[in-house]
């Protein structure tokens, strides 16, 4: 049998902000190199910025992601911050999600019990528990119960529960801000992609199931005859469970699927405050919301964009 | 001789009791301190109790209460009996101690790096990834000689057997270090017999030990000398007085988070003369709360970029960013097994039986002794006080269990200990001694050679004889603790011999923007409220005199008063309320009155608490005096007569405030300026006031230029040199153009030229000189043109227009003047940084 054939993107995710008045100060956090992961190879990848940083430096964050930190000493009354990158992604779909443990055996292989756990499984400890973005809540898990009947496959519950938020929330850019609680979130049945895996994380972990938080891309321009999946115009969020002995498995609240080749992945965390794509405190500035523009396209299909210098 | 103090002494069954043996005998270590407070008399022990009282409110030892309405500061509680104990037993404690702080150090170096224990099953993952104290940004990190742990504190507390136990460990920002030492310094001269004649151990070579284990630790290049700085997060903080007095007796600088700035990975405090690198920082702020970057991006208190700082192994934070995490009791249970892994020795005191519900099998032994245990939050993040399980009935029982069964990783459960307990001294007896409960925090600090231990530590009593808890917050009492010691007593010391009288000291090129911001405000202040109360003595007097009638000389002062914003504007609808009793009164006591003493004196208050560890002992006690004062004086309704004495005794602190500053300062830049703000507040003031006294014809009415003299401090000057009654021409040259008088306005706007040249000459800042040639207009002015009759008259071009015009243009300058100090040297407290995100 031969391997599946990559799919290859360019991708070009720009931010900019325009202050208002001067900035003094500012350190800026970013999230936006690509990580390598098994079906994920990078060709090519270089971040752009302006005004040149007074300071920068390059690191691996605790989760094992590129993470990067500049900073700028001088006044300036813009920022403008340009991520470009080739990407190969691997089709990564499991073939059955019938085929994975009942999910209450998933939930007592990660409880502890004072004696040396698996490594893979205490990783996936790490992302058990509540984080400053996911509360858990006995409300939530009340949510997903209906999605975990006893002995289910846990893959099927996970599905099952992302088609639940998928039917039952409204995707709407208005109704909520980066803070707005998961609990609001719940009650509102509205959000964008950050909302629904936030509560979607939040759900798996109140039942003591294992959920990271994915930052990433989607493909802008779907191929023909394919609807244009949501959340394409900025970077996008979804959500990965840990199953024992298959590793982690992603799914798409907002789009109702599993992420296969059209989904880059930047980042994954807790939640969106360990991986937001660009993080920064400021000194100075009025008040502004950056622009942000996110493209990809398939290097198969055409040219990349022309990239204005 | 009076009967003893045992003869009342409760024994109380089923506690250790710390003075007594079972057999009711006294114990060794206890004798002779005994037999010395058996034979105080009770006036001498009443005079003692005078002395800690005083102390206590003299050198203004506080502790902020959230809990309270208004949050105030209260009196430090401290009983003036030792907890007293002998060698032997404190070499253990203090061995014990050590050990516990070195494992703390080694769990964290684990936990933040390899993880073994979690990989080895001997802690569980939810109490360390499920904790909100575990910063995952500081995975990874390598602080500076490995070291997380620089200073640790444990609570001990003694079981019926007589054996210590460990009921709660601080590893954040361990607090009472301080207050332990002025303890010390109280009840040692309580007792300075006693305290030569048992060999106390001293403190002070603890305190030698961190500040010798902070510099080991500093990352300095080259000959650079290692700069550390106290951070504390603000006069709001319940231990602020704490912050304060440790950064002056260990000699650093106090900062607060906007003092300090990132460039790259270096860490720097801002400071008058530019940025000045930081090699350490002693914390008392939280973790969470110090990079908004990358932690709490809400904190407004943190410093951007100080991880990167950290990550670069560029600066010592003290303790490491990311230990507040084993502050969580649910550890309790699986330190000894840590201990074997880690150190290779077993756990030398054991920890209060504690069952973290997190594990079934002690959630089921929870639930089934639930009236034998103490239940309490897992993290030391979570808000929750200890509930006593057999407190707990009907619903609240029930509710208590719901909630522990849906989350059972948040709650641990502990064995309630008996506390032992310990004399305490009666304040509502004339000669008694009470039984309280007491506990004693215990400290250590890292140095090259291990931990050292405190010799003694914050003993800490309950407020009634079966209280539970012992909190300050709630309203506990605190001791000091003498450990005796065999060998010689060291006689090391950090105070130097002049610590009651220096003042503004040190290095004074360190001085933070913000530390020199309010030494002005706190000179400004200082002047203006000596200047509201002349002016609301001399209208008051004036009103006293004329018998509540109102003769020119009451009405032009009161009009005065109003112009200078002493008194508020008279209202229209009630012109007959203006410059009444009431009214004056008001602007006497109400603080909340814009311009009022009372105002101007909570202002001083606040700027002078900002900048306390750099005020001495003397300077701080007038100003505590000064508000107990003002304190005092709002409890009742004060007469016209109390008004005028309580104006008396304001002015009296005023000029003590006066004399601390000019005599006994450092003339450092700091100390330049409180001085400026001083000049600068009384050049505006007695500008204002003799450009408003002159456009008002106030020279013309009786009686008024006695009491201008009396405003600006000059009568007897003028007294001595005329003798006779004022007249306008003498006076004017006194109070305007007179360069001796040191009330004068030339006086005064001389010296401010001088010190503000000084300035500008020492930073290498071009010269301002505004003020000077507004100086010049004055000086230049022809006095002569009062003599050519009809000087009095006030029209267009005449000498009294002429002279309040140049008066008022001397006020614009000083005006000018602060508001360019503001811009060019101080922080801007409005300049917060702000969190910013983009997807």
């Amino acid at each position: 049998m031969s391997a599946p054939e990559p799919v290859l993107y360019h991708v070009l995710h720009e931010t900019r902000y325009v202050y208002g008045s001067p900035v003094s100060l500012s350190q800026q956090q970013l999230h936006l190199s690509p990580r390598i992961l098994a079906w994920q190879q990078i060709d090519s990848q270089q971040i752009d910025i302006l005004p040149a940083p007074s300071w920068r430096r390059d690191g691996i964050d605790a989760f094992g992601n590129p993470v990067t930190w500049v900073a700028f000493h001088a006044p300036h009354e813009a920022l403008f911050i340009r991520s470009v990158m080739t990407v190969a992604v691997t089709p990564h779909v499991p073939a059955d999600l019938a085929d994975s443990p009942a999910w209450e055996s998933v939930r007592d292989c990660l409880a502890y019990d004072a004696s040396a756990p698996d490594e893979a499984a205490l990783d996936a400890c790490r992302f058990l528990f509540e984080s400053p973005y996911v509360r858990i809540k006995h409300e939530l898990a009340a949510y997903a119960a209906d999605c975990f009947p006893p002995a289910r496959p846990v893959l099927l519950g996970v599905q099952a529960l992302m088609a639940k938020i998928f039917r039952e929330f409204k995707f709407d850019p208005a109704a909520t801000t980066v803070s707005t609680p998961v609990l609001e979130v719940l009650e509102k049945k509205r959000g964008v992609c950050q909302d629904f895996a936030h509560l979607m994380i939040a759900c798996l972990r109140s039942l003591g199931l294992a959920a990271r938080y994915v930052s990433g891309y989607l493909l802008t321009r779907p191929p023909p005859g394919k609807p244009r999946l949501i959340g394409a115009d900025a970077s996008h969020a979804w959500v990965s469970v840990y199953v024992p002995g298959q590793g982690w498995v992603d799914f798409d609240p907002t789009n109702n699927l599993l992420p296969d080749t059209e989904h880059i992945t930047i980042a994954f965390g807790r939640d969106f405050g360990d991986i937001s794509p660009l993080r920064g405190i400021i000194l100075g500035g009025g008040g502004h919301e950056p622009e942000v523009a996110v493209t990809v396209t398939p290097l198969a299909e055409a040219a990349p964009p022309e990239i204005d210098s | 001789m009076a009967r003893t103090l045992l003869a009342i002494y409760p024994r109380t069954a089923g506690r250790y009791d710390e003075l007594l043996r079972p057999d009711g005998d006294v114990r060794p270590h206890w004798r002779q301190f005994f037999g010395h407070l058996d034979d105080v008399s009770p006036d001498e022990m009443h005079a003692r109790l005078a002395v800690v009282d005083r102390r206590i409110q003299e050198n203004g030892v506080t502790y902020n209460v959230y809990a309270e309405p208004g949050g105030s500061d209260r009196p430090w509680a401290l009983d003036p009996l030792p907890l007293i104990i002998p060698p032997d037993e404190w070499a253990e404690i203090a061995a014990a101690v050590a050990q516990r702080a070195s494992l703390f150090n080694a769990m964290l170096g684990d936990l933040y790096g390899e993880q073994r224990l979690l990989a080895e099953g001997l802690l569980p993952p939810a109490l360390v990834y499920g904790q909100h104290g575990y910063l995952w940004p500081c995975h990874g990190m390598r602080p500076p000689g490995d070291v997380w742990l620089h200073h640790y504190a444990v609570d001990l507390a003694r079981s019926p057997d007589g054996q210590w136990w460990a009921i709660a460990d601080r590893t954040q920002a361990p607090s009472g270090a301080g207050y332990a030492l002025e303890n010390r310094l109280i009840v040692s001269h309580v007792f300075p017999e006693m305290f030569r004649d048992l060999r106390v151990e001293h403190l002070a070579g603890f305190f030698g030990d961190q500040q010798a284990g902070l510099a080991a630790l500093a990352p300095v290049e080259g000959d650079e000398q290692p700069h550390i700085v106290l951070l504390t997060p603000g006069p709001y903080n319940e231990t602020y007085f704490e912050h304060a007095y440790l950064a002056r007796y260990l000699g650093y600088p106090l900062v607060e988070g906007q003092d300090l700035t990132v460039r790259g990975d270096t860490l720097y405090l801002k400071t008058l003369r530019g940025l000045k690198r930081v090699h350490v920082v002693l914390r008392r702020q939280d973790d969470d709360f110090c990079d908004p970057l990358e932690l709490r991006g809400d904190s407004a208190l943190g410093i951007p970029g100080l991880l990167n700082v950290a990550r670069a192994g560029r600066v010592a934070i003290a303790n490491a960013l990311g230990s507040g995490l084993l502050g969580s009791g649910a550890l309790m249970g699986f330190l000894p097994a840590i201990s074997e892994r880690l150190l290779g020795e077993p756990l030398a005191m054991p920890s209060v039986a504690t069952w973290w519900c997190g594990e079934k099998p002690a959630l089921e032994y929870v639930r089934e002794h639930f009236d034998e245990l103490v239940i309490k939050p897992a993290y030391p993040t979570q808000r929750m006080d200890p509930v006593f399980g057999n407190e707990l009935t009907g619903e609240a029982r029930a509710e208590m269990l719901r909630r522990m069964e849906a989350r059972p990783h948040a709650y641990v459960a502990q064995e309630m200990v008996n506390l032992s307990q310990a004399p305490t001294w009666s304040r509502a007896h004339e000669r008694r001694l009470l039984a309280r409960p007491v506990g004693l925090r215990a400290y250590a600090v890292w140095t090259p050679d291990g931990y050292s231990v405190m010799p003694g530590g914050l003993a800490r009593v309950a407020t009634g004889a079966n209280t539970r808890i012992i909190s300050m917050q709630r309203g506990g009492a605190s001791k000091d603790a003498w450990v005796l010691t065999d060998g010689p007593v060291s006689d090391f010391t950090l105070l130097k011999p002049s610590v009651g009288v220096r003042d503004l000291v040190r290095a004074g090129a360190n001085l933070s923007s913000r530390v020199v911001e309010n030494l002005f405000w706190l000179g400004r202040y200082s002047e203006r409220f000596d200047d509201s109360a002349r002016m609301l003595r001399v209208a008051l007097s004036r009103l006293v005199e004329a018998g509540g009638s109102k003769t020119p000389a009451v009405d032009t002062a009161l009009m005065l008063a109003e112009k200078l914003g002493v008194l508020p504007e008279p209202d229209e609808d009630e012109p007959v309320k203006a410059g009444s009793e009431h009214v004056l009164l008001e602007a006497i006591y109400d603080p909340n009155q814009p311009g009022s003493l009372a105002g101007n004196i909570r202002s001083l208050m606040w700027s002078a608490m900002h900048v306390r560890e750099r005020l001495s002992l003397d300077h701080w006690h007038s100003l505590n005096r000064l508000q107990r004062e003002q304190m005092a004086a709002q409890k009742k309704h004060p007469s016209m007569t109390e008004a005028m004495a309580f104006l008396d005794r304001v002015l009296g602190v005023s000029s003590s405030l006066t004399g601390f500053a000019m005599d006994n300062m450092t003339r450092d830049d700091g100390w330049r300026f409180l001085i400026i703000g001083r000049r600068l507040e009384r050049l505006s003031f007695l500008s204002q006031t003799l450009a408003s006294f002159l456009r008002m014809g106030a020279a013309e009415r009786a009686g008024c230029l006695e009491w201008l003299l009396e405003l600006a401090d000059s009568i007897i000057t003028y007294r001595s040199r005329y003798s006779r009654t004022p007249e306008l021409l003498p006076v004017l040259d006194l109070l305007v153009f007179d360069d001796s008088n040191p009330h004068g306005v030339l006086f005064q706007g001389m010296a401010l030229a001088r010190y503000l040249d000084r300035l500008c000459r020492d930073l290498a800042l071009p010269r301002e000189d505004r003020l000077a040639l507004a100086l010049d207009e004055l000086r230049s002015f022809d006095l002569t043109r009062f003599e050519q009759g009809g000087g009095l008259r006030r029209r267009q071009g005449s000498p009294i227009d002429g002279l309040a015009a140049r008066l008022e243009q001397l006020d614009e300058a000083a005006g000018h003047l602060s508001d360019w100090l503001a811009m060019r040297f101080f922080t801007h407290v409005g300049d917060v940084s702000r969190q910013t995100m983009a997807l």
